[in-house]
């Protein structure tokens, strides 16, 4: 369970540096009056949906270290055989690092009011997400083939179980990511999609980087900083 | 509303939040079905919780009837016995409270509380609500599919619960995995509103530090509510894996009736962690919205300021934190290492002192108060004492040497009953009545609540107080008959069909809360719009039952904290938080 008890020390020392700008030691029981000078009255100045992505992000953020928590502990156990990573995922990854970036693109030109520039990375970013899940489908299929069932070792299965969480969320953004593009295609004002290009650049970054979280996780490569992680807690 | 001196108004700065573009309903479709106004999806939410709830306490009363009076009631298998226990408990505990005060109360008071019109993403809202709905409506099915409703206990813990001869294990786990799912999905959806609504829709001047207590409660339940539930969430998945496709996360290698079964090598531990990352801070995601309600109620009907504000809001935050290291006192006896016994029962040791400060606080708010024995008065007592009652016996299961001899006991039955079912349900009806009339203009009748408290109370004590006895005898909990053992006496027999006959009457106390609560609707008397004198911004509406969008025109200015009761010098026993000071406070100067 140390990957969610790090994720969750990690949300709680966010809150507790938000609280502590809130001044929680008020004496609201003296402070009466107008609240121009009290501090901390209002909200914060970003739109409430970027808050909402934010906050949604941390229970994504909880799953997936949840996911995580589950294998490492799994592992543990005798009959875990790893697989073979297929090298399609490297391609993958390029892929998806290629959409966060064509998003970021995107964000960049939209805060210069670039309408056709906003069109061009959103498009870029969408069928490249596209391809993504296309070649996740296709590693599934060469495991697949080469006898690495879902159901034949736990590893075979948390493989299947994380890429398809991850896919799916993905897929979720697509639908965001594509309602935007349609906007940008109609020709809508540039300042009007600003809001939500950043908010889908936002969770696309995020699957980025939980995917990079998790490729290190099926590599192996997480399973020296796992070792310690135990070690640390035994 | 407040008339306003312009004096006052002057350097108020302009709301930094720009009004909402409220969704405005066009049908009656729109308006009471598919409705986004976060009052009318309150009362959905509320209204369908109760409903299931019904459904956990008739349950409730045929697990008693078994255990009363074992062997006279045919039509009850030991599978059946089994279904009860895991429906009523899993009903209870997430499809009715945590469902009706997240997706009840929080949709009512947040934006009324904090002087919003609406949850900042009202469609957002309306789906929650529906996604719920099908969840509770999967959940029902699970009583009609072949083999009937999963008996694997409301822990599900594998790999009894999807191995053949658990009941319902042919249809009734994967559909009850499917209904948790689906709601935790919903419940994502509408907890990201009840928190972006606290951070980003407050009026003017309603500082953290100036909320009432319920909305930091119910607030600060909903994000533990957020970072738990996917523990379930992730658990429910991998076992509809191992259920339906054959992986083996949780499942052993395992002989069934006489036939190696397809799985190996699994961990049920591993599950037992997910499921109490979850379960544990479920206790508090249920326990934290009553405090805050409970608070809120004590200060209104005893005419005085909560005692210790700043350390309520303290002890809330402190409590949300530390239950997510408390989690595997409820695994004492999993066979995990022995050493993590240690420190979890330490964390739940130090998790007593928030919520002992609390209780304090809660006492030292009705000392002198001018206390009103009105029926939210009341259950706020009953609360009080029910939770103190539960929280001690939860001490002594907290410790591994105390808990390893009791585990699996009626005592364990007892104290969670208490600490998690009868405490949690008075706050409910507490607050049902306290805010009956805001929902409906109208008041609760007096006598039948009266005689509702009465019997729920009494009848409460009378089935859950015996039952730690029966768990110190060492009386087995989720047996279907106990028959004649040598450690328990004849006596105790006696003390279960008498808890069984309270658990009826305190059953058939409920249909005369439900009657009033339909009957008050149209012949209740009126309420006016703050009829119990509160200070929070709720009762200020210019409306009573409010409006949609709640504030009229304008919304309203907040100038002081929710506490401000029988203020020495006011006119009044209580200054609500929108009016302004009679005198402005010089500038710059803060006691």
């Amino acid at each position: 369970m140390s990957a969610i008890i790090l994720f969750t020390a990690g949300i709680a020392a966010i809150a507790g540096w938000w609280l502590s700008q809130q001044r929680l030691a008020a004496k609201p029981w003296l402070e009466e009056g107008a609240i121009g000078d009290f501090r901390g009255g209002g909200a914060s100045s970003l739109p409430a949906s970027k808050i909402g992505l934010g906050v949604f992000l941390a229970v994504v953020g909880s799953l997936f270290a949840l996911f995580i928590s589950a294998y490492s502990m799994r592992m543990e156990l005798i009959d875990w055989r790893s697989l073979p990573v297929p090298r399609l995922l490297w391609f993958n990854t390029g892929i998806l690092i290629v959409s966060s970036a064509a998003l970021q693109w995107a964000q960049v030109a939209a805060r210069r009011d670039d309408g056709d520039g906003v069109l061009l990375g959103l498009l870029a970013g969408g069928v490249s997400a596209v391809v993504f899940l296309i070649g996740q489908l296709l590693a599934w299929q060469q495991l697949n083939t080469a006898g690495y069932f879902l159901a034949a070792n736990p590893a075979n299965a948390f493989f299947y179980l994380i890429t398809a969480t991850h896919g799916l969320h993905l897929l979720g953004g697509l639908v965001a990511l594509g309602r935007t593009t349609v906007k940008a295609w109609r020709g809508v004002e540039t300042p009007r999609l600003r809001l939500s290009v950043e908010l889908c650049t936002m969770y696309w970054h995020f699957l980025l980087l939980v995917w990079l979280v998790l490729l290190a996780l099926l590599t192996g490569w997480a399973d020296d900083f796992a070792a310690i992680c135990r070690q640390l807690l035994t | 509303m407040v008339d306003v001196p312009s004096d006052v108004l002057v350097g108020i700065p302009p709301a930094e939040v720009g009004e909402v573009d409220l969704y405005h309903p066009r049908s009656w479709w729109t308006r009471y079905v598919f409705s986004q106004d976060a009052k009318v999806i309150a009362v959905q939410y509320s209204v369908t919780a109760m409903a299931i709830g019904m459904v956990a306490l008739v349950l409730s009363w045929l697990m008693r009837l078994q255990l009363g009076f074992p062997g006279t009631f045919s039509f009850i298998d030991p599978s059946q016995y089994l279904q009860f226990i895991t429906m009523h408990g899993m009903i209870m505990v997430i499809y009715l409270l945590t469902a009706l005060f997240l997706g009840g109360f929080g949709n009512y008071l947040i934006p009324l509380m904090v002087g919003a019109r609406d949850m900042v993403f009202p469609y957002a809202n309306m789906l929650s609500y529906w996604i719920y709905l099908l969840a509770v409506l999967v959940l029902v099915a699970t009583f009609f599919v072949p083999g009937g409703p999963t008996g694997g206990g409301w822990t599900l813990y594998p790999p009894q619960s999807i191995l053949s001869g658990s009941p319902g294990q042919e249809a009734g786990i994967i559909m009850m995995l499917l209904s948790l799912i689906l709601l935790i999905i919903g419940f994502t959806i509408g907890g990201l509103n009840y928190v972006v609504t606290v951070l980003q829709a407050r009026t003017r001047g309603m500082t953290l530090m100036r909320m009432p207590l319920t909305v930091w409660g119910i607030f600060t339940a909903t994000v533990m509510a957020l970072l738990a539930f996917p523990a379930l969430f992730v658990a429910s998945v991998m076992m509809l894996l191992d259920r339906l496709l054959g992986t083996s996360f949780f499942m052993p290698t395992l002989v069934e009736m006489g036939q190696q079964t397809k799985y190996s090598g699994g961990s049920p531990l591993l599950f037992q962690h997910l499921f109490w990352f979850f379960g544990h801070p479920e206790v508090y995601i249920v326990a934290l919205p009553a405090f805050g309600i409970v608070s809120d109620l004590i200060s209104t009907h005893a005419r005085k300021n909560i005692f210790g504000y700043r350390m309520m809001v303290w002890a809330i935050v402190g409590i949300g934190a530390l239950s997510f290291v408390v989690w595997a006192h409820h695994m004492y006896v999993s066979g995990m290492n022995p050493k993590f016994g240690f420190f979890f029962a330490t964390t739940t040791l130090i998790i007593a002192v928030p919520t002992a400060i609390k209780v304090y606080n809660w006492i030292l708010t009705l000392w002198r108060g001018d206390i009103h024995l009105t029926i939210p008065m009341l259950f706020a007592l009953a609360f009080i004492i029910t939770f103190v009652n539960g929280g001690l016996t939860g001490l002594f299961l907290g410790n591994v040497v105390v808990d390893v001899p009791l585990s699996d006991t009626m005592f364990v039955v007892a104290h969670f009953h208490m600490v998690m079912g009868v405490a949690p349900i008075m706050v409910v009806f507490g607050a049902i009545y306290h805010w009956y009339p805001k929902v409906t203009g109208r008041m609760l009748n007096e006598a039948l609540g009266r005689f509702h408290f009465w019997v729920t109370f009494l009848g409460a004590y009378a089935v859950f107080f015996p039952m730690h006895y029966l768990g110190l005898l060492g009386m087995p909990r989720r047996y279907h008959d106990i028959g004649e053992t040598a450690f328990v006496p004849a006596s105790a027999h006696d003390l279960n069909a008498f808890m069984s006959v309270a658990a009826l009457v305190v059953g058939f106390a409920q249909l005369v809360f439900v009657f009033n609560l339909i009957w008050s609707l149209s012949k209740g008397k009126e309420s006016g719009g703050n009829p119990w004198g509160a200070t929070t911004l709720e009762w200020q509406t210019p409306e009573t039952p409010p409006a949609h969008g709640n504030w009229g025109k304008e919304l309203p200015v907040v100038y002081r904290w929710a506490y401000d009761y029988s203020v020495p010098g006011a006119k009044r026993d209580f200054v609500p938080q929108n009016e302004p000071p009679t005198r402005l406070a010089p500038q710059g100067v803060h006691p």
